[in-house]
């Protein structure tokens, strides 16, 4: 595919601006001296050269999207219309309240909705995606500490299986990571973690359920013992789709959570962001929220966040209502244990037991006796046009593939998956280089990675 | 796999060589950049920087890993081998050629191995 | 009632029977008691699609659109040509995920190639990354890229615009590092107080070109005072005026950061907005966030892949230098496709369009009775004091349909105009103004 600067033909161009209508003013200040290297295409040329460049780019609408931990559900085309309202698009930051009541009202739905959901008691909406909301939420429990005077709280338990953004979010908080290891099924080790708070412990960060997908039963008593220690309970929402409408972090002993609008509530991703992560947090900790006064933590961005964003997920919440949002949860789980069912016995299950929104397999065995790696499966799903699952991830799990089907795919496309992925094991014992090299059918084929890293080329030369 | 016997190992992998002028070069051996695959980056320390062993001073980036290496003295950076901030893939080629530092005004030294026993150690490893 | 489940109730039952339960209840059967809502949360019931629309209309109606917006401090009323709507609504783009997987993203991935060579063009840099949240959070990461062992604390001029300024210190209160403002004078960064604050100890100086007031700062005189103290300058900026003014590599920048919006993003009361960062080349691996490289596939055709990932929080976990993941990719690609519509020259006749129209309103205030405050180069906006109370003429100017100027401490008024404000509005403004002075 040719660069849109490889398509640019000098004098090309688009009409856009009229002539200026007031005498023009030369800068009184120092000009720009070198050159300004743009693409010089006309419309169609722009409009024909994003329309190759989308073919190219698998989104949701082009098939199965099984990525773990993604969330990757339709979205639905309401969420757009709405989000391009001009009531809502024309609407400056900075203007009067009294002017923009109808934005301040979708957040306040939106606040008011999702506490109830998440059983928080506040909202904020400034950060933009979830590791922001993390950063925002661990700063709520500095700012607790902080204010208490109990400035000896230095460290945040984050488990082994955790996303790596949490201990990343840690750091940026000012905290020193404490990694414990999960059990055997991935779960919280009490007797570890027992082990591992104290005075100094300002937090623990969990996902329930985990990144192996399973639902942590003991998750009331982790969150005793770290509120016991004199720690607060951090929320990391990006497996909600499993449960909401089902269990409240709230109820379950958490202080802190963030939402990924972008998953859980429908937003689509945008090929990489825009997302959304709200921060909710119980009463006791409204007071530091942003934008509230003086025991504020302060602004994590500008303005109100990704406000039309928050949009299209209140669009989507109120028309899913309670009932909706239930049965999202619901089927979310049930495909996820229906592919799991369906496929367990040819492909290793890293715990074969009842799943939640998602599932871990480890091709370990297969890596070592057909030399064929998750890597491998992943690309050879490409010729089937369905996107891979999460690849590598949780660390615990070997060769893991994590595989989240969402509750919007149809029975066929489970079906198609499943035949898919069994083909794809039949094949890596009858002709393991097919696999090894796939994909085959892409227009791209596997890329060198190694030279990209090693002699970076980051931008088009002129 | 190689194992030159005029150098000392350590057990998370690195090699030592020590030398007449009473410095030495610690680089990764040849099994540590197998394990790690092709290698697109090192973050190295600054000269002068206190090196204590059995604690990490840099670390290699594979495209989807990041490793630390370990030094197996305690002492101070005296040299540094910029060659490989341009060509990390030196150290895939040439693992014992591809010094990562130079240590000096050595203070102590972690338990070292010599290549007959290292190699039964990486042995195990696998 | 509204859901967007693809499998009927039939299938469901079967597909339970299937997998081995006799309902839902028994998927959530490892679900202590106490924490389970078996009927669900208290919220209202779902509304049809037809319903949704009509209550999300009414909300919007809630809201005052104002045909004429003479208001800026950060986010800029500029023309969204048609095809910029077109090309971001497209399903593909909307829809993807980050794109890991190379083979099925090359349209993705080559996009932010493309608009991370449009950012090192219009900032005059070496690279850039495939960008952040906003152009506020876009300063705060920049301050994490200079910080070294011995050079930790951050120097940040009082002519930042003010939610840059405080998520800059919200950053800085996490790390628990240490962030001093550098005052200002007569509207522009003091430089006296900047040098004798500029010690052994300062990591960097951020300054922000045109600053808060809409002035253009001596920022080649700024960089050199701080280089020569062997710290790192980073510029933030507006990406329409660096098609026009020296660039942050013409400034000697290490780093240039700035907010996207101006570049196709609507005002959308606040975001999505666009944080893009570029620096030197030797900060490259400074930079947070994703990166888009050039390579070749196993047949040798010309691909893009993310790269130099393991600078990020995936893989490098606690030691990573951001937790940033997710980028504003779809932004992104709304301000590669402005700027291939407007093309240099577009961009530099709205870069002129604002500065000239600015000018003249300035003009025509002054001769209302609205004095400029400072007397120095500014781009599109500038700051005035005002002859009648400034909220009270709000007021009336937004009874016509006027948004105004913001107003600052003190009852001065910080006006903005672009290329959307015809002469038109503009003597229509200044004739309101001066009917609000003679009452």
């Amino acid at each position: 595919m040719k660069l849109l600067f490889e398509r640019s033909v000098p004098g090309c161009g688009c009409t856009i601006l009229p002539a200026c209508d007031v005498p023009l003013v030369e800068l009184d200040a120092a000009k720009r001296e070198q050159a300004l290297h743009l693409p010089e295409v006309s419309e169609n040329e722009i409009s024909r050269h994003y329309t190759e460049l989308a073919k190219e780019t698998h989104g949701v609408n082009d098939g199965s999207y099984p990525l773990g931990s993604c969330t990757m559900k339709y979205n639905p085309k309401i969420n757009e219309v709405a989000a391009a309202l001009p009531g809502f698009t024309k609407i400056h930051p900075l203007q009067p309240d009294h002017t923009a009541q109808g934005c301040l009202e979708v957040l306040q739905t939106a606040e008011k909705l999702l506490c109830e959901i998440t059983g928080m008691d506040r909202m904020t909406f400034q950060p933009a995606a979830g590791a922001h909301g993390e950063f925002t939420g661990l700063l709520l429990i500095k700012a607790y500490h902080d204010h208490r005077g109990d400035t000896k709280r230095t460290k945040i338990i984050v488990p082994d299986s955790a996303h790596g953004t949490n201990p990343a979010s840690a750091v940026m908080a000012g905290y020193q990571v404490i990694n414990i290891p999960s059990r055997a099924d991935g779960c919280v080790d009490l007797e570890v973690l027992r082990a591992a708070v104290g005075e100094d412990t300002a937090g623990l960060m969990l996902t329930n359920p985990n990144t192996v997908g399973l639902f942590d039963k003991n998750i009331l008593e982790i969150t005793r013992i770290i509120h016991e220690a004199g720690g607060l309970n951090y929320y990391d929402g990006a497996n909600l789709n499993a449960v909401m409408g089902l269990v409240r972090p709230g109820d379950m002993g958490f202080d802190v959570i963030h939402l990924n609008l972008h998953k859980t509530f429908s937003t689509p991703h945008g090929g990489g962001g825009p997302g959304s992560g709200p921060v909710g947090c119980k009463a006791f900790l409204q007071d530091y929220l942003p934008e509230t006064g003086a025991q504020s933590i302060g602004r994590v961005k500008a303005f109100h966040g990704n406000f039309l964003v928050v949009v299209k997920a209140l669009n989507y919440i109120l028309m899913l209502g309670r009932e909706g949002i239930l049965q999202a949860s619901q089927n979310a789980v049930l495909n996820a244990n229906y592919l799991r069912k369906k496929l367990s016995g040819v492909y290793d299950m890293a715990y074969d037991e009842t799943c939640m929104h998602e599932f871990v397999m480890s091709l370990e065995q297969e890596k070592h006796e057909e030399s064929v790696s998750a890597l491998d499966v992943a690309k050879a799903l490409l010729d089937y046009g369905i996107h891979p699952p999460t690849m590598y991830f949780p660390l615990i799990v070997h060769e893991a593939l994590m595989v989240e089907p969402t509750e919007t795919e149809s029975k066929e496309n489970l079906d198609e998956l499943i035949r898919a992925f069994l083909e794809i094991h039949e094949k890596a014992k009858t002709d393991p280089e097919y696999i090894r090299s796939a994909p085959h059918t892409t227009t791209i084929k596997r890329l060198d990675e190694v030279a990209a890293a090693r002699n970076p080329k980051l931008r088009y030369e002129f | 796999m190689n194992f030159p016997k005029e150098l000392k190992y350590s057990k998370s992998h690195e090699w030592v060589k020590e030398e007449a002028d009473g410095t030495a070069l610690i680089g990764l051996t040849d099994y540590a950049q197998n394990e790690l695959g092709d290698l697109v980056f090192v973050n190295l320390p600054q000269e002068g920087d206190s090196l204590a062993a059995g604690e990490a001073f840099a670390d290699v980036e594979s495209v989807k890993a990041v490793s630390d290496v370990f030094s197996p003295v305690s002492g101070v950076v005296a040299e540094v081998n910029e060659e490989l901030a341009d060509a990390p893939e030196l150290m895939n080629k040439d693992p014992y050629g591809a010094w990562l530092i130079r240590a000096g005004e050595i203070t102590g030294t972690e338990e070292l191995l010599d290549a007959e026993a290292y190699e039964a150690f990486a042995k195990e490893q696998e | 009632m509204g859901n967007f489940i693809s499998t009927t109730e039939q299938q469901q039952k079967e597909m339970l029977q299937e997998a081995g339960y006799d309902s839902f209840d028994a998927l959530f059967a490892g679900v202590p008691e106490g924490v389970y809502q078996k009927d669900g949360v208290n919220i209202p019931e779902g509304l049809s699609e037809l319903e949704t629309e009509r209550r999300m209309e009414v909300l919007a109606g809630k809201n005052q659109i104002f045909p004429h917006i003479f208001r800026g401090a950060g986010a800029y009323n500029h023309y969204i040509p048609a095809i910029v709507r077109t090309v971001v609504a497209k399903e593909d783009f909307l829809t993807a995920y980050t794109p890991y997987q190379a083979e099925i993203s090359q349209g993705n991935l080559q996009a932010i190639f493309e608009f991370q060579t449009m950012i090192c063009e219009l900032t005059g840099m070496d690279v850039a990354n495939a960008s952040v949240y906003d152009g506020a959070t876009a300063a705060a990461e920049s301050i994490f890229m200079c910080r070294e062992r011995k050079r930790m604390k951050a120097l940040v001029s009082a002519t930042t615009p003010p939610q840059v300024l405080e998520t800059m210190q919200t950053y800085c209160y996490g790390r628990g590092a240490e962030l001093c403002v550098v005052p200002e004078k007569d509207g522009v960064t003091d430089l006296e107080a900047l040098a004798s604050m500029l010690d052994e100890g300062v990591a960097c100086m951020y300054l922000q070109q045109p600053n808060f007031y809409g002035i253009l700062e001596d920022a080649k005189r700024i960089g050199e005072l701080v280089h020569e103290k062997g710290a790192k300058f980073v510029m933030g900026g507006n990406p329409i005026a660096m098609a026009v003014i020296r660039t942050p590599g013409e400034c000697g920048a290490d780093v240039a950061v700035g907010e996207g919006q101006p570049l196709g993003m609507p005002l959308g009361f606040g975001g999505p907005y666009l944080g893009f960062m570029a620096a030197t080349k030797d900060m490259m691996r400074k930079l947070p966030g994703r990166i888009v490289g050039e390579t070749v596939d196993s047949e040798g055709q010309r691909g893009f892949v993310l790269t130099l990932q393991a600078r990020e929080q995936h893989i490098r976990r606690e030691k990573a230098s951001s937790n940033i993941c997710s980028n504003q990719a779809l932004c992104a690609l709304t301000a590669s496709v402005y700027l291939a519509a407007m093309g240099a020259k577009g961009v530099q006749e709205a870069a002129m369009q604002c500065t000239s129209k600015a000018h003249y309103l300035q003009k025509e205030l002054e001769q209302a009775g609205f004095h400029l405050v400072y007397d120095k180069p500014f781009f599109h906006e500038f700051v005035t004091d005002t002859p009648v109370d400034a909220e009270l003429l709000m007021k009336q100017l937004e009874q016509h349909g006027y948004l105004g100027g913001l107003v600052l401490s003190g009852g001065r008024i910080l006006w903005c105009t672009t290329e959307m404000n015809t002469k038109q509005e503009m003597d229509e403004l200044v004739r309101l103004g001066k009917e609000a002075a003679n009452r």
